[in-house]
């Protein structure tokens, strides 16, 4: 385990901690509202480990919807991550079966976005390193912000727009992310789709933009040799 | 009011999201140690899903419209400031410096 590549990945994933603590503490709130216990809300935090679907799990047990409706939203909004497991998986091959189930339980929006563009664009990193600094970093705030959300049962204040922080990382994971003609488009497309389908439940805006933006870049794409203009 | 379900259930709650989440983060990595190669068409989109699933992240967050307050100007002032701050530097910290700071003063001037 390279220690340097470990600390780079918590290096670079620290800005996006200030932007995540809102959201964790919001989480911690949340479970209150819906009447978690404090073991019940450090289980769906260790257990689920993904923000979104968190919050909609504990909104509709708030409301006694039936289970199998939390169940099946809280997956859904969660089905967007096989999309990560495919594109990150070719870099985790070599590891054993072990390790790489470890690796996928850490997978969330951030840790997948950080870790590819530097997968992508660096062949000789330590990529196990790289990613748990980068993975285990946000397990650990996350689980001390929900729990932090839970037992001051308040968050950061509003007017400080600290989650505006998560957006501006994966713009400048973006950028290096557009390297032609047909990722530009994916990433065009992707954006719009994801802006036009927002009001779709489930948070499926994201889901079918993302895949929008996918079948737009292979509409655009030259299998013979890629361009890079 | 809280929820009325019990312990029981909020477990079996907390423990079938997260199995069924952990098998969709584990499907395609788990995958790759059984089979040598990926069929060569997905391994062509999966070159765009980076560029797709980012600006798909992002732009949702950037372009906001409300019913009552309308286009939200400042974080689309503050997106575009980002991109291209971005864009030149190629960096996290000053994209998210630029972008905190663009959107605090433009919220206070509009």
């Amino acid at each position: 385990m390279d220690r340097a590549d470990l600390r780079r990945g918590v290096g670079d994933v620290s800005p996006l901690i200030l932007g995540m603590a809102p959201f964790g503490a919001i989480t911690g709130v949340a479970a209150v509202d819906a009447g978690l216990g404090f073991t019940e809300t450090i289980a769906l935090s260790v257990v689920v480990f993904a923000g979104a679907s968190q919050l909609a799990a504990l909104e509709l047990l708030r409301v006694d919807a039936h289970l199998a409706i939390v169940v099946v939203t809280a997956v859904v909004i969660n089905l967007r991550m096989v999309m990560y497991s495919a594109s990150i998986a070719p870099y985790f091959e070599r590891f054993s079966a072990a390790w790489r189930a470890g690796l996928s339980y850490l997978l969330t929006d951030p840790s997948y976005a950080l870790s590819i563009v530097e997968f992508r664009s660096e062949s000789d990193v330590d990529r196990r390193a790289y990613y748990l600094g980068v993975a285990t970093t946000l397990w650990v705030t996350w689980q001390l912000t929900t729990v932090v959300g839970f037992v001051l049962g308040a968050g950061v204040p509003d007017g400080w727009q600290l989650e505006f922080a998560v957006p501006l990382v994966f713009l400048a994971l973006l950028v290096p992310a557009v390297e032609d003609r047909a990722s530009l488009a994916a990433g065009l497309v992707g954006g719009a789709v994801a802006v036009a389908g927002l009001g779709l439940p489930l948070n499926l805006g994201l889901l079918v933009g993302a895949a929008a933006g996918v079948l737009a870049g292979l509409l655009l794409d030259d299998p013979e040799g890629r361009h890079a203009d | 009011m809280p929820t009325s379900y019990g312990p029981v259930a909020i477990g079996a709650v907390i423990a079938v999201v997260g199995l069924l989440t952990f098998a969709i983060r584990f499907s395609f990595v788990g995958l790759v140690g059984w089979i040598d190669d990926l069929p060569p068409g997905l391994e062509r989109a999966l070159r765009f899903v980076p560029a797709a699933v980012l600006a798909a992240l992002v732009a949702p967050s950037v372009v906001v419209f409300d019913p009552v307050t309308g286009l939200a100007v400042d974080k689309l002032i503050a997106g575009g400031v980002g991109t291209a701050v971005a864009w030149r530097t190629e960096g996290i910290l000053p994209t998210l410096v630029a972008g905190m700071v663009t959107l605090w003063a433009a919220g206070m001037v509009i």
